[in-house]
């Protein structure tokens, strides 16, 4: 049997809360410079959260905007931003051979809560819910936008897998390339939930919700005042090719994905299990062929709950002890946590330190909580390691989903 | 409220759905299909709307009496008098 081929990142598009380009993102994580907005929450008033500022408009036409969903709208940005990134030949690809996989926490919340809101202005009329109601729902929708903007007439879904989906949607692409249903693809993960208040409420019910007089010191991972998650929108695409076809075209390469792995704890629906982790971890590092000291950069997970961020930091501990030239940081400190978003975009984060040598920092961590210090842990000023070669990115979820993605620099042995 | 008065209705409601649309030279005779880019979910949000701001009711058989300014103007004038007169 041949060897699987090789799939490599060609483009990038993506919107955060701190940046609509990774040029604005990087140059913002390694000044250190976090952005999170307070907003109005239905039912619950204002409350820390991190907003994308993106002009839908650039890609769709307003009745686009109105027809369809945020979260099919920061899709939208992401993908033709990646193309154009990219620099594919659009005019003359074969679409048909174009797939589109995204990774979703969640989707259809928003709208439903949102026509709750409207029929409850009409005595809960139904005859006042909207026909918009289920193609804005169904689940593939945010990817469906996609190909309906873009022309693209392969193949498109989601892939919910809650806040570990930005890895599975480059995961799920990575197969298909590798299995040739595919040439092209734009993957990676979306998130509109902070127009949901159910997120909200249910974060603050489980006492998981994070509050902080200054928003930008709300999402502090691994500091002793942590108190939960901001919640955050955004999206990270990436255009994915086999190696063979971008050398083809004279791609640039912005890296090699080098392995992953997707496991389960069976455990808990929301408490982390950290030797499922650590596993889900090695079985990455064992499909890369790489031992733990190979990888320079470790992007964690950490959403700044009191116990996640601890199971967390003693599954890095487990595998990652005796790595001196191992650095670990976290995204979440700037942006929030962009679900659905949060594993592709904090990626995105960390891809430029590739070429520019730069680890950007976790930021707000003023009192390092003694249970989450790890060797190599990168507190509030940038590190620059002797080399940067490889990035593991982390994702989990609840209901114990754990994905681990591996990066490597291209052309590296 | 006047046939003129109806024709404004239903192009506020169309201005509000279908945003990119130069709303300054519609026919009023001419089928607003063949005119301006609206699909069947587009008429389906002009009805939602006469029903939601004007509590005008259309059903389903009379939506094509909706295809133009005049029709529109033709069938809603009735209900929109019958509605004011109450």
């Amino acid at each position: 049997m041949s060897p699987l081929p090789r799939i490599v990142i060609t483009g990038v598009g993506l919107t955060a809360p701190n940046g609509n380009s990774i040029q604005e993102f990087r140059a913002n994580l390694l000044e250190g410079r976090a952005r999170i907005a307070e907003i109005e929450v239905r039912h619950m008033g204002r409350q820390p959260a991190g907003v994308c500022d993106f002009d839908a408009t650039r890609w769709q036409k307003r009745k686009e905007v109105r027809n369809g969903t945020r979260a099919g709208s920061i899709s939208i940005w992401c993908a033709r931003e990646a193309l154009a990134d990219a620099g594919l030949a659009w005019d003359t690809l074969d679409r048909s051979r174009v797939g589109v996989y995204l990774g979703i926490t969640e989707h259809g919340n928003v709208e439903t809560e949102n026509e709750i809101h409207n029929i409850s202005q009409f005595g809960n009329d139904t005859k006042y819910w909207t026909h918009h109601h289920n193609p804005r729902t169904v689940a593939n929708n945010p990817a469906g936008e996609v190909t309906m903007n873009m022309g693209i007439t392969g193949p498109h879904y989601t892939i919910g897998a809650a806040c570990a989906a930005g890895n599975a949607g480059l995961i799920q692409a990575a197969q298909m390339l590798q299995l040739r249903e595919v040439d092209v693809a734009f993957a990676g993960g979306v998130s509109e939930s902070i127009h949901t208040f159910g997120i909200f409420a249910g974060f603050k019910n489980q006492g998981a919700l994070a509050a902080h007089a200054d928003p930008a010191k709300a999402s502090r991972p691994f500091d002793r005042g942590r108190n939960g998650i901001v919640i955050s929108e955004g999206g990270a695409i990436y255009v994915l090719e086999r190696l063979e076809d971008a050398l083809a075209r004279g791609a640039r390469i912005l890296g090699e994905i080098a392995g992953w792995c997707i496991n389960s704890d069976a455990t808990d629906a929301v408490l982390p299990n950290p030797d499922r982790q650590a596993e889900c971890v090695r079985l990455a590092l064992g499909r890369a062929r790489m031992a733990p000291s190979d990888v320079h950069v470790v992007s964690t997970h950490a959403t700044a709950t009191a116990l996640g961020d601890i199971q967390e930091c003693k599954a890095l501990r487990e595998v990652f002890t005796g790595c001196p030239g191992t650095f670990i940081n976290n995204t979440k400190s700037y942006i929030g946590h962009c679900m659905g978003a949060a594993g592709a975009l904090e990626l995105a984060g960390n891809l430029p330190s590739f070429e520019d040598g730069w680890v950007h920092p976790t930021i707000n961590v003023d009192d390092l909580d003694p249970e989450c210090e790890l060797p190599g842990l990168v507190l509030n000023r940038p590190a620059r390691p002797p080399r940067i070669e490889a990035i593991l990115n982390n994702s989990f979820g609840m209901l114990g989903i754990n994905s681990a993605l591996i990066i490597k620099k291209y052309g590296v042995a | 409220m006047t046939n003129e008065d109806i024709k404004k209705v239903v192009l506020d409601i169309i201005a509000d759905i279908a945003p990119d649309e130069d709303l300054t030279a519609v026919k009023p005779e001419v089928r607003l299909r063949d005119q301006l880019s609206l699909d069947s979910m587009d008429f389906l949000d002009i009805v939602m709307e006469l029903r939601k701001k004007h509590g005008i009711e259309v059903p389903e058989a009379d939506y094509v009496r909706l295809s133009s300014l005049d029709s529109c103007a033709e069938y809603l004038l009735p209900k929109f008098q019958a509605k004011a007169g109450k």
